[in-house]
């Protein structure tokens, strides 16, 4: 059972919350939390902030000092903090875990480390296999965060060899969504027309946050060493989710789709392209069978549950839908039907 | 059509419609659309099984009612309509209206509007991993071993098979004890006669083979139009690979000695259903 754990990226929300649920564990004494952002709510009375970047030295003499074991690297994201700023996030992302991981060598405490990675790193192809297991190569060429993750977890398996005696959990989470939770990915279904790839509807997973932080403290107090997909069951086409938060689908060729985002202010990578065109299933059976948890939320709940959160008014709602249906029933059918 | 009938048809129609719009309808991890299949793609091919290639379907009771079987087909027709045609078969005739699950290459998946359409319609790439998930869930799967090299063969080697790749079928059955069920279908190499190959354009276009049939592409959009030959599907008993001798998915002399049993057995039978259909075309032999 972990007493001292570091959680990376308390700036975000996804840190922020880990913290705070971490920090309901009656067996976590302390949490020390790092982040160069301020975070922006308060922290629970056992976290104690630093504002460090987990590419100086600072890292190594924390996890030292207070005697770390236990290390929840939520710092890697394909979500720059500042439009523009992928090179900094791969920066971040890559160097970051590194650094973070040299240290975390060199402390002899440290006997855990969750890592958060991503399922972008299976990429998106026609050559796929239709869900991705832990074990599935990429086909195709992984690009932008997917390049990241694949980067992130060679660092991980070489910490694994050169510290045999800890253990390491990598979670692969799908595309995270939830209500209060602001992603490029989440403005982009806001959109009134949202820009698809003509001829393509991929399909879809995501993950509650809710189920994202269930998952985070499982792998955290529990045991269990090894890769595991991470996301809620079922799927979701790009299409459907569209209808379903009442949106307009804009088909547009693979090159206009980004551009027409980015007309609203949206960037579309071209790894998000990818996934626009090809899609990405990925299969669970793992992290069901070993953590004994399946997540709460099915992916097409998660994402009603997004829409409603965001409140959107509906540019096609059921109900005028449904009202339509009846005047044209009984328009064909005659008034004894209406 | 009777009054009744017209409401059931209307009303249904629109309840379909709502539902496509308001995103209100399943589709399972690989992307079969059940709700579209059976609205929208089948009704239309149900015309040409019907009408234009006046299907015969034998040997049902081959086809079991539950639990997996892997259908394996020879391919022809330079568009896949043979796929369409079996798969409608199933879904119509089979005592369970069982839906095939039907295995294709990456270029089906790479193309727009077909790849939606194929994954919609349940199909998947052909790689062992999802022929055996596939199975492993009790679903009947169907596979043309033969791929690009049946369907876009010449029309003078029509009814000849072409190697049935590398066996990899057979490993998958035999990782899953699924039986193998041969199915021979006649009528599909006439429906686009092709007289020749234009490799240069197929190269330029990125596509296995270009037709050339007597209508195409000479007649524009007209000579996409298929001939209206007669058409027999028949599934043969099937094939316990588990059964044979040295029965190990990992020794390609066993996965070869029983493809070629499979292959066979369809060889076999498409020449004892070309003789029994008579002329590809006009009214069946009495």
């Amino acid at each position: 059972m972990p007493k001292v754990v570091l959680v990376t990226g308390v700036g975000r929300p996804i840190g922020a919350r880990l913290v705070a649920k971490l920090a309901t564990e009656s067996d976590i004494e302390r949490i020390i939390a790092v982040d160069m952002a301020p975070v922006a709510g308060a922290l629970p009375d056992k976290a104690q902030f630093f504002r460090a970047d987990i590419r100086s030295p600072a890292i190594a003499r924390l996890l030292k000092t207070e005697k770390v074991d236990t290390v929840a690297h939520i710092n890697v994201t394909g979500v720059p903090d500042k439009a523009g700023r992928r090179a900094a996030n791969k920066e971040l992302n890559v160097i970051g875990t590194m650094q973070l991981l040299a240290a975390c060598q060199r402390a002899p405490h440290v006997k855990k480390i969750v890592l958060r990675s991503s399922t972008a790193i299976y990429g998106s192809s026609q050559r796929d296999p239709a869900l991705f297991t832990e074990e599935t190569e990429a086909a195709s060429e992984i690009l932008g965060y997917g390049k990241d993750t694949a980067d992130v977890e060679s660092y991980v398996r070489g910490f694994s060899r050169r510290r045999p005696d800890a253990q390491v959990t990598v979670l692969r989470l799908a595309n995270v969504l939830a209500p209060d939770l602001h992603t490029p990915f989440g403005q982009y279904f806001c959109l009134p027309a949202v820009p698809t790839i003509l001829g393509f509807d991929p399909r879809l997973q995501f993950l509650h946050l809710d189920d994202a932080l269930e998952v985070f403290q499982r792998a955290v107090r529990e045991d269990h060493p090894g890769i595991f997909n991470v996301a809620g069951s079922g799927v979701v086409l790009l299409s459907q989710a569209i209808r379903r938060a009442g949106r307009v689908p804009l088909p547009s060729l693979r090159f206009t789709a980004p551009l027409l985002a980015q007309l609203s202010g949206i960037e579309l990578s071209a790894e998000q392209v990818q996934l626009l065109t090809y899609g990405r299933v990925v299969d669970t059976t793992k992290l069901r069978d070993t953590f004994g948890y399946t997540p709460t939320f099915s992916s097409r709940q998660t994402f009603d549950d997004f829409v409603r959160g965001r409140d959107l008014s509906s540019v096609l709602s059921p109900d005028n839908i449904a009202a339509v249906e009846r005047a044209l029933r009984s328009q064909l059918l005659g008034q004894k039907h209406g | 059509m009777d009054e009744q009938q017209w409401e059931q048809r209307v009303t249904g129609a629109l309840a379909f419609m709502r539902r496509r719009l308001t995103g209100e309808y399943d589709i399972d991890e690989i992307g079969y659309d059940e709700d579209l299949t059976r609205n929208l793609v089948a009704p239309p091919l149900r015309l040409l099984y019907e009408k234009w290639f006046n299907v015969q379907l034998r040997g049902l009771e081959h086809v079991p009612s539950d639990g997996a079987a892997l259908i394996v087909a020879n391919h022809s027709g330079v568009i896949p309509l043979d796929g369409a045609m079996l798969t409608l078969g199933l879904m119509d005739h089979h005592p369970a209206r069982r839906a095939l699950r039907m295995l294709a290459g990456d270029l089906v998946f790479q193309t727009p509007f077909i790849g939606e359409l194929a994954r919609k319609a349940g199909f998947t790439l052909a790689c062992p991993p999802d022929a055996e998930r596939l199975l492993r869930s009790g679903e009947l799967v169907g596979v043309f071993p033969e791929g690009y090299k049946g369907i876009g063969k010449n029309h003078h080697d029509r009814y000849r098979l072409q190697r049935f790749g590398r066996g990899g079928f057979v490993a998958s059955a035999l990782r899953t004890g699924a039986p193998i069920i041969p199915c021979s279908i006649v009528g599909a190499e006439e429906i686009y006669p092709m007289v020749a190959d234009a490799k240069p354009i197929a190269r330029l276009l990125g596509l296995p083979y270009f037709p050339i049939t007597p209508m195409f592409p000479w007649l524009g959009p007209l000579g996409l139009i298929p001939l209206p030959s007669r058409w027999i599907i028949e599934f043969g008993a099937p094939i316990e690979p588990q059964a044979q001798e040295h029965a190990d998915p990992d020794d390609p002399l066993a996965l070869l000695n029983i493809t070629d049993q499979v292959r066979e057995t369809i060889q076999a039978t498409l020449y004892r259903l070309l003789t029994e259909r008579g002329s590809a075309f006009g009214a069946p032999k009495a």
